[in-house]
C-alpha cells in the first residue's frame, strides 16, 4: 500500500463482532474482509460483480463484496461464510445449509461456494420453503464451473425442508 | 483489478453533495455502484474524487404526487421490485425491473444510477423512454426538469452538466386499463439484453388502440421509440396483420452490430420480440390474463 494512500476510520460489525479499523478508501469490502480481518472465506473472482463468489450479507441483504467499498460499510452489519458454522452442533460444525451441501455433493472446487451459501442464506430467511424456481433464480446470480448447479439446487431444497430450516 | 486511488466523500445532504460536485476536481458520483465499481476496478475511470450519494437524505423513496409516481434517484431496484404502488400504477416498470441483473445486484443498484449510466441495453432507461418520464435534476442554480428523450443524449451520455445530480424521476401512469409487456433476450438471465422491447397500449371504448408506445433497447446508442411501429397500431382494432406490420417496423430499425452480435440479428430479435409483446399488452388492455414468460431459469429464456 502506498504511503500516501487515503485512509479512513470505519466501525462495523462482522459476524457479530465489532471492528474499528483504518482502511484505504479505495479498498473494496471483499478485500477488506480478506486482507484486514483475515476472513478469507469470502472469495474474490471476477472483481466486476458477475461471478458472485464475493457475495456477503450487508445489513441482512446480499451484496457483491467487490462492488462495495469497505468505507461504505461503516456502521453496517456484515455477515460472511464464517458465520454459518459458528455455534452449530452439526457434523464437523457445519451449519444446516453447509451440511446439505456436503450431503448432496454440491461443491467440487469450492471457489464459488461461500458466495452461494450467503445468497441462499438470505433466500431461506425470507422464504424458509422456496420452490426450485426461486432457488434457481437466486443461483442465476452466481457462476459455478464445476457442478452444473443440479446438486446445489438439491442441497438448497434439502436444507429448506429440514424442520430447523435455513442456515 | 483494483480501483485506482481516489478521495472518498460521504455527504449527508443534497446541498453538501452539490457543493462537493461543483468544487472538487474531477468528481464522480457513486450511486448503487453496480456499474461504476466495475468501471473503477477495470480502471476505465480514474476520478480524483468519489462522492458517495448513499448517505444523502431525501434521495430515496417512492411516492404519489398528484397524477404522478415519483421515484427518488437513490431508490434501490429491490424496493421498486416489491413496491405495491409501482405494481399497481407502473406495471411496465414492475415487470422490467425483474430483468435487471440479479437479486444480489438489485439489492444495491438504483434507478438513478442506471439512468445516469445510460447503458444502451438497460431496462430502466427503456421504461423511462417508453413512459416519457421527467427527470428532476438538482444543480448549483436550483432544479430543472428534463424529459427522458432530451436526457438520453447518446451512448452512455446523459444530459447532465458538471455539478448536477439527478434527484428524482417522475412517471405519469397510463390509464388503469392499459396493457403492457416487457420482453428481452439475453444469452443468460441477468446479462445485458441483446434486444429488449417495451410495449404499452390503451384501448378506446370501441376497441381501437387509442394510445401506443413501443420502445426498443439494445439496438441503438440509447433506448428508442419506434414511431412507425406505434402508427401501425394506432386507431385500429389491432389485427394480426397490424402486429406483423408493427413488428416489421421494429425489425428494420438501424441496429448496432458488434463482433458477437451482428446488426441483422438484433433486427430479427426486435421483430420477433415485438410480435410476441404486442399480443400480451393487448390481452392485458382488454382485461384478459396474459401468459408472460418470467425471466427465470425455466428454460424459456434461452
Amino acid at each position: 500500500m502506498n504511503a500516501d494512500e487515503a485512509m479512513r476510520e470505519i466501525t462495523l460489525a462482522v459476524n457479530g463482532k465489532t471492528h474499528t479499523c483504518k482502511v484505504a478508501e479505495r479498498i473494496n469490502l471483499a478485500d477488506f474482509l480478506r486482507q484486514d480481518l483475515q476472513l478469507t472465506g469470502t472469495h474474490v473472482g471476477c472483481e466486476h460483480g458477475v461471478c458472485g463468489a464475493c457475495t456477503v450479507l450487508v445489513d441482512g441483504v446480499s451484496a457483491r463484496g467487490c462492488l462495495m467499498l469497505a468505507v461504505q460499510a461503516d456502521g453496517c452489519r456484515v455477515e460472511t461464510v464464517e458465520s454459518l458454522a459458528a455455534g452449530t452442533q452439526g457434523a464437523a460444525g457445519l451449519g444446516p445449509l453447509q451440511a446439505a451441501f456436503r450431503d448432496r455433493h454440491a461443491l467440487q472446487c469450492g471457489y464459488c461456494t461461500p458466495g452461494i451459501l450467503m445468497s441462499l442464506t438470505e433466500l431461506l430467511r425470507d422464504e424458509p420453503s422456496p420452490d426450485e424456481e426461486a432457488v434457481r433464480l437466486v443461483l442465476s446470480g452466481h457462476l459455478c464451473r464445476c457442478t452444473g448447479y443440479q446438486n446445489i439446487v438439491a442441497a438448497a431444497l434439502q436444507a429448506a425442508t429440514k424442520p430447523a430450516g435455513g442456515a | 483489478m483494483k480501483a485506482p486511488p481516489f478521495r472518498y466523500h460521504a455527504p449527508r445532504t443534497l446541498d453538501e453533495a452539490l457543493s462537493m460536485a461543483a468544487t472538487l476536481p474531477s468528481p464522480r458520483l457513486l450511486a448503487g455502484g453496480q456499474s461504476l465499481m466495475p468501471m473503477l476496478n477495470f480502471r476505465l475511470l480514474a476520478p480524483e474524487n468519489l462522492i458517495d450519494l448513499n448517505r444523502v437524505e431525501g434521495l430515496s423513496g417512492i411516492r404519489e404526487s398528484g397524477d404522478a409516481v415519483v421515484i427518488g434517484a437513490m431508490t434501490r431496484q429491490r424496493e421498486i421490485e416489491f413496491s405495491a404502488l409501482v405494481k399497481a400504477r407502473l406495471p411496465l416498470l414492475a415487470e422490467a425491473i425483474q430483468w435487471v441483473g440479479h437479486r444480489q445486484t438489485r439489492n444495491r443498484g438504483t434507478i438513478g444510477g442506471s439512468l445516469c449510466h445510460l447503458d444502451p441495453s438497460a431496462e430502466q432507461p427503456m421504461v423511462a423512454m417508453a413512459m416519457e418520464a421527467t427527470l428532476s435534476i438538482a444543480g448549483p442554480g436550483g432544479r430543472r426538469d428534463l424529459p427522458m428523450r432530451a436526457f438520453a443524449l447518446d451512448l452512455m451520455t446523459p444530459a447532465l452538466e458538471d455539478g448536477e445530480i439527478l434527484a428524482e424521476v417522475r412517471f405519469t401512469p397510463w390509464a388503469a386499463s392499459h396493457g403492457w409487456a416487457f420482453l428481452e433476450f439475453a444469452r443468460r438471465h441477468g446479462d445485458y439484453a441483446i434486444v429488449a422491447v417495451a410495449v404499452l397500449i390503451e384501448l378506446g371504448a370501441d376497441g381501437t388502440a387509442s394510445r401506443v408506445s413501443i420502445t426498443l433497447g439494445g439496438v441503438a446508442a440509447t433506448a428508442v421509440r419506434v414511431a412507425d411501429a406505434e402508427a401501425a397500431l394506432l386507431g385500429t382494432i389491432v389485427s394480426p396483420s397490424d402486429i406483423d406490420a408493427a413488428a416489421a417496423c421494429c425489425g428494420s430499425v438501424d441496429a448496432l452490430g458488434d463482433p458477437q452480435v451482428p446488426g441483422w440479428y438484433r433486427q430479427r430479435l426486435a421483430r420477433t420480440l415485438c410480435a410476441r409483446a404486442i399480443p400480451i399488452a393487448l390481452a392485458r388492455a382488454a382485461g384478459g390474463p396474459a401468459s408472460v414468460r418470467h425471466p427465470g431459469n425455466d428454460g424459456t429464456n434461452r
